[in-house]
């Protein structure tokens, strides 16, 4: 039961995936993304880690994806208004063996590895409560750490942004 | 019991819920219409049945029966989806919030045969009790956004985009305050899951403990319904109707619904996390759950009747500069305070 | 619940929270006060000297700390110094140049030292996830300060060819991470790493070999190997110079350092995998930078390809994995930031106007006209080239040495051809400043102060560090000892 969820979720996600890419529309392709987060949250749920789940929808598709919808939105782009360069034979011929190539690797990797699963959330603790003591135990600096970066990139947004300088 | 009997009876539970709301929806329309004469000092409606009771239905009728047209130019697929998300993401959260202690007996006997319905919390007042409750209902909630803002793109007309663009850039910013505003709820009942939310303020409302973010929250609550003082994305005077604009018929209907669902859901939510949910003396559960959240409903609809409009720019300095700051200063006093205690 | 913190001490990230407080110090004073506000620059110094100090005070500590997150130890202290002279030479250049382009503003110098606390973190990181973090600080402040003019289009287009290229180099960074804690069985703490990656069933696996590739890819393209380093010159180019200066020496430095921190400590058993890949990147590497800088006439773009060579020569150093390659890592970086630095603030002094003179013909006859500033630049560009007596020299001495003692030879003497190679467009500059009459007047050039200083100190220590390179051969030897392998 689960392994079909699965695979019907992996599927979805492949192919709005794909679709993402082949696009002619800028919204199409945000749309498409979209659907993407939710068959990746829902591959969250089955791995039981409701909180990603959940945070996955909520940042993803909630918030970036609509700020991405806004931008598109506000320049108004209709269709693209030339047409984009058409790669040679050679280009074409280069990036689909390269694609192959890599491809074919992952799958060899994956087929000859054995993952083991990952340590299981503590009994009595819920995925939300075992996330928050990784956090502040071993992850506490990395997790502080992270304020600094979002720091670093609201003041690059706004050197780059604000509209006059002195 | 065996799986089928389980989503069965999971199924005519959902159903149950749903009608009700539905109903509920459809009189808290005619709700805010008697209210808004009564502010106005006028009736309202009060032709269809005993004091205009039957209005509802006949809205519907002549919803249904409007010709349902569609645009040339737009972008079909999504001007049909539009409506039906945001009905949809508006209907989804009630799935966790708890209404009431319990709905069922513990066990139910149907032709002799015996039903233990304390599996998978059948009896329970609530539809789903998942232990990232409050998340989920921010998920379904920042969702939302999607059905007006593709509404008013796919409408290709400049109103609708103009509503589109509006409401996508109020919404992401009203979301971080009123995420960041139940930060001390949370602390407090420590737990995501709403019923235990409800179940923590058993002694004591939160509101008492958490005045700031209660007003934090139910600001934010109604700029993410797009209601007044908020509306800016529907504003008559500038955008006709917004995203709606091209809408008619049941389409139009549903962002109706969705944006009463949304309401009433925002309200159901106040109450679970800072009015102490269904809990009360005397009265049954589910009594002290609705009453609490109509009584908030008609908050919603009293601001509509009393306070003008904002301007666009002060919406967003009111969400980014003033309620931002708010929401992260009542979680540094709420820790503090939990800290010294 | 009860949660136990881990017990740390502050101090050993001592470095780390100075830089950043200075920063957001700088940032709260710029929001909040009105005017301008001259003295951000030496504000900045004041702060790195302070953070010098603490890092040479911590001196000697060897331990990890914050739940084995960060490493305390001399590697990272010596890649803390170099980092911050690296960051304070680069202040020295920037204010006039700045200002030249009514750019003066507070929010640089507080990318700058943000972007050090980055790089700090990468050279101290004892996990794969704090690597990950301190690069994406770096990267994200200095994707920031490429496109500082943000009315020049060069700029602009440097900006978002670096964040677009470096987001997708990030997330093949994250992939080889994400194999890494698959092949690895659930852990990306780099000791933990090198004891489970040992038995010759894991070494095998080929989702170990594509993990480690795909963090070669991503590491690759931070030091501008061949072939991730398309966007090198174009970046380069486009950005204001003393970024340009920082980025080619700092941001190569810290990437260096996590690249030889991860390949020397966690995959030591991976040796006889990832030396043939780093062979050949080398070897492209030096070759295609040295070749195609000789094509260059534009002097910013002739430094981006030599500094996509220099990049090769460490990357032989890192192939040679012994204790000399090591120390010759470090002091190559050392070396290749006081010599970049100090070219690099001769260019901002003869580009002027915006940047107008910036071709190598602009160069013509400098001697004749400012006889200081071409022999300063002369010193920088025999020392880019390798020539004796100048550090340039010693330190790929030392790489090649390190290569011939781990018995590539080849690979030393591919290294030594490019050199030659190197040879003839480094002295064409200086040809051109000595040999030629000037094409036009060159005009008057403003020597202020700071950027004055920077150059005589850059060019003075090129030669003294080439001429004493003794002791920090043995500071470096010293902090080198904590990797068991080598």
């Amino acid at each position: 039961m689960m392994a079909y969820i699965f695979f019907a979720l992996a599927g979805i996600a492949l192919i709005s995936g794909v679709l993402v890419v082949f696009q002619t529309h800028p919204l199409r392709s945000a749309l498409w993304l979209i659907v993407n987060f939710f068959a990746v949250a829902g591959i969250y749920l089955l791995a039981h880690a409701e909180f990603i789940a959940a945070i996955q929808i909520i940042v993803y598709a909630g918030a970036i994806m609509v700020l991405f919808l806004f931008v598109i939105m506000l320049l108004n782009l209709r269709q693209p208004e030339e047409e984009a360069a058409r790669p040679w034979f050679g280009q074409k011929l280069a990036g689909i063996t390269l694609a192959a190539l890599v491809a074919f690797i992952l799958v060899y990797g994956f087929s000859k590895a054995e993952v083991p699963l990952a340590k299981a959330a503590p009994p009595g603790l819920g995925n939300t409560e075992s996330i928050a003591r990784l956090l502040f135990t071993d992850y506490l600096l990395p997790f502080e750490v992270t304020s600094v970066l979002l720091l670093v990139a609201i003041v690059g947004a706004v050197v780059l942004a604000k509209s006059k300088l002195k | 019991m065996n799986l089928p009997v389980l989503i069965a009876l999971s199924a005519i539970k959902i159903l149950i819920v749903l009608v009700v709301l539905l109903t509920l929806v459809a009189y808290t329309v005619l709700m805010e219409r008697k209210v808004l004469g009564f502010i106005q000092l006028r009736y309202g409606p009060n032709r269809v049945g005993p004091w205009g009771l039957l209005q509802p239905l006949a809205d519907l009728v002549k919803l249904l029966f409007k010709e349902d047209f569609t645009p040339p130019m737009v972008n079909k697929v999504l001007f049909v989806m539009a409506p039906i998300i945001t009905a949809v993401t508006a209907f989804l959260p009630f799935a966790v919030i708890p209404f009431a202690k319990d709905m069922f007996p513990p066990q139910i006997t149907i032709y002799g045969q015996t039903f233990d319905l304390t599996a998978a919390g059948l009896n329970q007042g609530v539809i789903a009790d998942i232990n990232v409750g409050l998340l989920y209902v921010f998920a379904m909630g920042s969702l939302a956004v999607y059905g007006a803002v593709l509404g008013g793109w796919a409408s290709n007309s400049k109103y609708s985009l103009l509503g589109g663009l509006r409401l996508s850039a109020q919404m992401v910013s009203y979301e971080l305050a009123l995420g960041l505003s139940v930060i001390g709820v949370l602390m407090l009942a420590g737990s995501l899951s709403l019923v235990k939310i409800v179940e923590a303020q058993k002694d004591m409302w939160f509101i008492v403990y958490q005045p700031l973010g209660f007003v934090l929250f139910l600001t934010a609550a109604f700029a993410e319904c797009a209601r007044t003082p908020f509306d800016l994305i529907e504003c008559e005077n500038e955008l006709v109707a917004g995203y709606q604009t091209e809408y008619s018929s049941m389409k139009w209907a549903l962002f109706m619904m969705g944006e009463y669902a949304h309401i009433i859901v925002a309200s159901a939510l106040i109450t679970t996390l800072f009015l102490g949910g269904w809990q009360g003396p005397i009265l049954p559960p589910v009594v002290w759950f609705m009453g609490k959240t109509f009584a908030l409903v008609f908050c919603f609809i009293w601001v509509r009747g009393t306070f003008p409009r904002f301007r666009f720019d002060q919406l967003m300095y009111l969400g980014w500069k003033v309620m931002l700051p708010l929401a992260l200063l009542n979680i540094m006093v709420t820790g503090a305070v939990m800290l010294l205690i | 619940m009860t949660l136990t913190i881990p017990t740390f001490s502050l101090i050993s990230i001592g470095p780390w929270l100075t830089l950043a407080l200075g920063a957001i110090l700088i940032l709260l004073v710029d929001a909040l006060s009105k005017g301008r506000k001259t003295y951000f620059p030496y504000f900045s110094l004041a702060v790195l000297a302070l953070a010098a100090f603490q890092t040479i005070d911590l001196w000697g500590a060897q331990s990890t700390d914050f739940a084995r997150m960060v490493y305390v130890d001399n590697f990272a202290f010596l890649f803390y110094l170099i980092l911050i002279l690296g960051a304070a030479l680069t202040i020295l250049l920037s204010r006039p140049y700045l200002e030249e382009w009514g750019k003066d503003m507070g929010e640089y110098y507080a990318l700058i030292l943000f972007a050090t606390v980055g790089m700090m973190m990468m050279a101290a990181s004892a996990h794969m996830i704090m690597i990950f973090l301190g690069l994406e600080v770096m990267s994200i402040a200095v994707y920031v300060l490429a496109g500082f003019f943000r009315e020049d289009a060069r700029s602009n287009e440097a900006a978002l060819k670096y964040l677009v290229l470096g987001a997708f180099a990030s997330a093949f960074l994250l992939f080889g991470m994400a194999f890494l804690y698959g092949a690895a069985g659930g852990s990306l703490y780099l000791d933990e790493l090198a004891k489970r990656l040992t038995d010759a069933a894991t070494l095998t696996k080929p989702l170990t070999l594509l993990a480690i590739a795909l963090l070669v890819v991503g590491f690759g393209f931070k030091v501008a190997a061949v072939p991730f380093h398309m966007w090198t010159p174009d970046v380069y180019e486009g950005a204001p110079t003393s970024i340009t200066a920082y980025m080619a020496v700092a941001v190569k430095a810290a990437a260096f350092a996590a690249f030889a921190r991860v390949f020397f400590l966690a995959f030591p058993a991976f040796h006889v995998n990832w030396h043939m890949l780093l062979w050949v990147l080398a070897v492209a590497t030096m070759t295609l930078g040295n070749v195609v800088a000789i094509a260059q006439t534009n002097i910013k773009r002739m430094l981006a390809y030599s500094s996509i060579a220099h990049a090769g020569y460490i990357l032989v150093a890192l192939v040679a994995a012994n204790q000399l390659g090591a120390v010759s890592i470090l002091y190559y970086l050392l070396a290749y930031t006081l010599m970049n630095i100090g070219a690099f603030g001769v260019v901002i002094l003869v580009a002027r106007k915006k940047d107008s003179y910036l071709n190598i013909y602009d160069y013509s006859g400098l001697a004749y006209q400012h006889p200081g500033l071409a022999a300063g630049m002369a010193v920088f560009m025999f020392a880019l080239a390798g020539m004796p007596p100048t550090a340039g020299f010693v330190g790929k001495f030392y790489i090649f040495s390190a290569a011939v003692q781990a018995g590539y030879i080849w690979l030393a003497i591919l290294g030594v051809m490019n050199s030659l190679v190197s040879v003839y467009y480094y002295l064409r500059i200086t040809v051109l400043m000595y040999m030629r009459p000037a094409e036009a007047d060159l005009g008057p050039i403003a020597f202020t102060p700071a950027v004055t200083a920077c150059v005589i100190a850059t060019a003075v220590a090129t030669v003294l560090v080439g001429i004493f390179p003794g002791w920090f051969y043995d500071l470096a030897m010293n902090s080198v000892k904590i990797f068991p392998s080598l």
